[in-house]
């Protein structure tokens, strides 16, 4: 055991500082116990000669400059996992918070390796979710990162746990998968406990919960452990995916409150803000979370992500998005206008993005026609957005014949193809079927981007 | 000589400092550590050096060694780098991988090009020649593509003393000796050369020739030059990075480094599965053939992240002197520009805008000053030219990245969030991307294409100008109301948009277009333009201009016609000229030629 110290220097915030410290190593866990025997856990994370800074995971409340000790634990932080996850619930630092105990051998290091690009296997399986707007338009793919980018009192909550409820996670039929071989990790970060609890009955509804494993840290728990959340929880899915070859669905919500604790604790730490306060490394940290996602040629499993993040003010170019955006593999936008025409679910394709979509679409994949009509219908509908632009400033009735037509497949479009509820479930067929049906509302000229093979087939204006 | 220790005071993420460094010299490499981490002294002040760390510093302590290696941070230049795949500071990601694990292990050392694999030397010189720098000592076929020529470093010259004899050798193994009198030096099949310093040339030649990409937006409209420098700029989503995977794979240079700078680790992967498969049209050969990888993905350390432009452009560089063109495309420029903020910051240095250091705009300027066509100390003439992708936050160009490579690169390719939301790819956007080669490259264009070329250029860029303009009118008063013939231009518009500018990265015939169909592509536009407005004029009305379904033939044309059938462009003139033919006899005006 390593020497316990006694006194601190000082305390401010999330942090502890105290000196005459030998042999802090950076990164590790420190146990710090607070008056008589309540137990708490940091993490090293400067070290300046005999001077060590450290942030304590709970909160530093009733902490004072002689109540307190810390012990090093001398390696970073753990957590135990094993199958027996399945089915439980743990904090955000990875402890057991459902009544029982929980224990395995084999102890992980939350932070994670990166990835080899080498190792790395190229996702090309899409995942059909029965949501038309996101299989026939932004395609999820299995491995995937691709979040859903909300607003405060948008219904990604309802979406998420739509794709969860429906979506063929594994593949049925195919020799190396057996019907057991999926499951769903959960990171709340600073969500709402009626939030959490609607993840519950969802997961309960669609006789998941069993396979769910949860990691909670809700809007009243401590903020450092919003940090460690969702690493605890990418490293269960790591071990689900890669060493026991399961197909994990990642739900990660919310990360602008993830984010919002970050930046408290530079703050704190009086660390060179960049944009609005967030720190420099935002986007090399939001990376290290999100790059965790992927298939790997060592292991038969996936990790697919869901995160989800509101965007303050509704606006896209805010840091958390912004980042977000650029190291995800693309991004599914909710629109406040599309939900207060209640068109449900309210997602804005046009802004909306599967990356890895172009590789896991096509023949072999989904249907030979679904790259093509895809792009026509995004091409349409933009065309859609300035037409209407147009019909408000001269009125609809003024506009030419044509602009008329692409009224119509706009309205078409958005009622028929985007509001579907969040209760239908549509097969990849039937949504490139409809898209094929809405696009006979223009005329055959105005579709320039299909394949004029494809037209023949499929267009039957 | 022993190394001179240092001992660690101070750790914050990827930052230590040492104390007891007096003697370490400022950018050179040190070992950090039990481990063995890799570092990089990047100030000294007193007896305290700061240093920063290529590797992960989790589980360091105060009290650790530093040891210095009395050089810089440099790579290794020989063969075994074609077709191969490094980090940011060149160890090799596919034999680490061969390791056993999908990971990145802790605590690689420094790794470099394979030091077993056997090389066939050609040795090209013989006793008593007197060798200079840069000149040619030996040769060995890397890649199926590739010869790599073996040079005698910059700074070392004399007679040859000592020739191997043919046969097959590993990098270390020496193959020649010079003597220059006073010292012997033993030339291997490779040399060491420190990233963050320019590689000497002869001499910097003008620019003269386009980088031809086979991209219509580019090579007409917007060309990029051999030995010049691109930027591609533009928010998530808009095609940064397919753009710069099309030119990877379609532009005429002869090696590609690859430089993934802070992005998705899968994008790597997709050109590891890719590149493989796609065969270069001009050789015949697998693309990975002449491509090297250098991939510091955004969970990768973010020191390395900083140096893998530097390791990029160095092997670049070192190609360049061989007598090859090389194309450098870095993705993202603005991950690096980031790396920097953050070191920065860690150091508690004064940010200037945006928490960016004050030393960016310099850093950035030095960086594209390495794009060069030149002659090589080695007599050959090759070029390096430089595309760089910028991701501005919030897709803003005003932001600092943007704005300071703004001013030092000549071609700039604006991607556009509107264009990208209407899947209009590759979505720059013409009219405020461009190209500040034209004028050096009117000549060319004029020998190897047609006179003709540039001035189709310009002719079609206005109309799409114009086209911006009634634009304009055309949101507040629909396009109705307009007068036929600038109705004409927003339908040739259409067709330049949909039928030429678009271009589709997945369809056979249009991932790459050469230089005389594009050519040919805009005489047709022309020709359509040219008959279409005579009609107009004429007084025949738009609609019947617009024939049945002749503009959508034309729209569609780059999907029916394969490089080995051009002549069904002419066809199309043909059908052009007929169905206006036509319209004049039935419009009566004009003679009538049926
Ligand atoms: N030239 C193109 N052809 C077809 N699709 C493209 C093209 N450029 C971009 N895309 C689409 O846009 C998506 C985003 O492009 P990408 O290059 O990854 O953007 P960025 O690097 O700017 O974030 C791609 O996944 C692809 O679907
Ligand atoms: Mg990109």
């Amino acid at each position: 055991m390593k020497i316990k110290y006694l006194k601190l220097d000082k305390v401010e915030g999330p942090l502890i500082v105290l000196s005459g410290v030998k042999h802090a190593a950076y990164d590790e866990i420190v146990d710090i116990e607070v008056g008589s025997g309540q137990h708490k856990k940091g993490r090293v994370v400067q070290i300046d000669r005999d001077k060590v800074v450290i942030q304590v995971f709970e909160s530093t409340a009733g902490m004072a400059l002689n109540n307190t000790s810390v012990a090093f634990t001398g390696r970073p932080m753990q957590i135990p996992l094993s199958k027996g996850i399945l089915g439980r619930v743990f904090n955000g630092i990875g402890e057991a918070i459902d009544g029982a105990g929980f224990y395995s051998d084999c102890k992980y290091e939350i932070v994670g390796r990166p990835i080899n690009p080498v190792g790395r296997k190229y996702p090309r399986d899409y995942i059909q979710t029965g949501v038309s707007s996101i299989d026939g338009l932004t395609t999820l793919i299995r491995g995937q990162k691709l979040p859903i980018f909300s607003g405060d009192g948008l219904p990604h909550n309802e979406l998420a746990a739509q794709i969860v409820k429906q979506a063929k996670l594994s593949k049925r039929g195919k020799a190396d998968s057996k019907e057991d071989n999926f499951a769903i990790v959960f990171a709340a970060m600073g969500i709402k406990h009626d939030e959490a609890e609607f993840f519950k009955k969802q997961f309960e509804a669609a006789g998941v919960l069993n396979r769910v494993v949860m990691y909670l840290n809700l809007a009243d728990e401590p903020i450092v452990e919003r940090i460690t959340t969702p690493r605890c929880a990418l490293t269960a899915a790591e071990h689900l995916a890669f060493e026991h070859d399961m197909h994990i669905l990642v739900i990660m919500t919310n990360m602008t409150s993830y984010c919002e604790a970050l930046r408290e604790i530079s703050s704190a730490r009086e660390e060179v803000p960049s944009r609005k306060g967030y720190p420099g490394y935002l986007y090399s940290d939001l990376a290290s979370l999100y790059e965790r996602a992927g298939m790997t040629k060592t292991s038969k499993g996936s990790i697919t992500q869901i995160p989800i993040l509101t965007m303050p003010n509704d606006d896209i170019a805010h840091p958390v998005p912004d980042l977000t955006g650029f190291i995800t593999e693309g991004q599914i936008i909710l629109s406040r206008e599309l939900y207060q025409r209640n068109i449900n679910p309210p997602i804005n394709v046009l802004p909306s993005l599967s990356r890895l979509m172009k590789d896991g679409i096509g023949e072999g994949f989904t249907r030979e026609d679904h790259p093509d009509v895809a792009n026509q219908t995004f091409s349409s509908y933009s065309h859609v957005k300035e037409v209407r632009a147009l019909a408000q400033v001269i009125g609809e009735d003024d506009i030419s014949e044509l602009d008329k037509k692409y009224m119509e497949f706009g309205r078409q479009f958005e009622q028929r193809l985007v509001s579907q509820g969040f209760e239908v479930n549509r097969s990849i067929e039937q949504t490139l079927d409809m898209m094929w049906q809405l696009l006979t509302y223009l005329p055959k000229e105005e579709l320039n981007r299909l394949k004029p093979e494809l037209t023949e087939k499929y267009y039957k204006g | 000589m022993d190394a001179i220790k240092g001992r660690i005071i101070f750790i914050n993420g990827p930052v230590v400092k040492a104390e007891n460094a007096d003697s370490f010299k400022m950018r050179e490499m040190v070992q950090i550590g039990r481990r063995k981490l890799i570092g990089e002294v990047i100030s000294i002040e007193n007896d305290i050096a700061t240093i920063q760390v290529y590797e992960e510093t989790t589980g360091l302590e105060c009290g650790e060694e530093v040891i210095s290696t009395g050089k810089p941070l440099s790579v290794k230049l020989g063969p075994g780098i074609i077709g191969n795949i490094f980090d940011g500071i060149e160890r090799p990601l596919l034999k680490l991988y061969e390791t056993g694990t999908a990971f990145i292990p802790e605590g690689i050392g420094m790794l470099s090009i394979d030091q077993d694999k056997l090389w066939e030397v050609n040795i090209t010189v013989k006793i008593g020649d007197q060798l200079e720098p840069g000149s040619i000592y030996a040769e060995v076929r890397e890649s199926s593509l590739i010869v790599h020529k073996l040079m005698v470093p910059p700074n070392q010259r004399g007679k040859v003393v000592f020739t191997e004899k043919l046969g097959s050798y590993n990098i270390e193994h020496t193959v020649v000796t010079l003597n220059d009198g006073a010292d012997f030096y033993e030339l291997k099949l490779y040399q060491e050369w420190p990233v963050r310093i320019p590689r000497p040339a002869a001499k910097r030649k003008p620019i003269q020739q386009p980088l031809i990409t086979g991209q219509r937006v580019i090579d007409t409209f917007f060309p990029i030059a051999k030995g010049g420098t691109a930027a591609i700029p533009g928010g998530f989503g808009t095609g940064k990075t397919i753009t710069q995977h099309q030119l990877a794979k379609w532009s005429d240079a002869d090696i590609i480094v690859y430089v993934g700078c802070g992005e998705r680790g899968n994008e790597i992967t997709e050109v590891l599965e890719d590149f493989p498969e796609i065969v270069d049209p001009k050789s015949g050969k697998s693309l990975m053939e002449r491509t090297v990888l250098i991939a510091n993905t955004s969970n990768m350390p973010v020191a390395a992240r900083e140096a893998s432009i530097y390791t990029g452009i160095t092997i670049a560089e070192y190609y360049r002197d061989m007598g090859y063109d090389i194309a450098i495309m870095a993705d993202s420029t603005s991950r690096w520009a980031e790396a920097l903020r953050e070191i920065s910051g860690r150091l508690e240095e004064m940010p200037a805008e945006e928490g960016y250091p004050a030393y960016l705009p310099s850093r950035l300027a030095q960086f594209y000053e390495r794009a060069a066509e030149v002659v090589a100390l080695s007599g050959q003439e090759g070029s390096v030219t430089i595309i760089g992708a910028v991701s501005p936050a919030g897709g803003d160009f005003s932001e600092p990245v943007t704005q300071n490579t703004k001013r030092v690169v000549s071609s700039f390719l604006a991607l556009d969030k509107n264009l990208a939301y209407s899947r209009h790819y590759p979505a720059i956007n013409w009219l405020n991307s461009y190209s500040g080669y034209i004028a050096d490259l009117r000549d060319w264009y004029s020998d190897n294409v047609a006179p003709e070329m540039l001035e189709l250029r310009v002719k079609l860029l206005k109309l799409l100008q114009e086209e911006n303009k009634l634009l304009e009118i055309v949101k507040l008063v629909g396009e109705d109301i307009l007068p036929d013939d600038q109705r004409l231009i927003l339908e040739i518009a259409r067709v330049i948009k949909n039928g030429y500018l678009q271009q589709n990265a997945y369809h056979k015939d249009d991932a790459n277009v050469s230089l005389v169909k594009q050519y040919r592509m805009l005489k047709v536009i022309d020709r359509l333009f040219e008959r279409a407005m005579e009609a107009v004029k004429n007084g025949v009305p738009i609609a019947t201009v617009k024939g049945n379904d002749l503009f959508y033939k034309i729209t569609t044309m780059k999907y029916n016609v394969p490089e080995d059938r051009l002549d069904i462009l002419d066809a199309l003139i043909n059908e052009i000229d007929s169905f206006y033919d036509s319209l004049k006899c039935r419009y009566g005006k004009g003679e009538c030629k049926l």
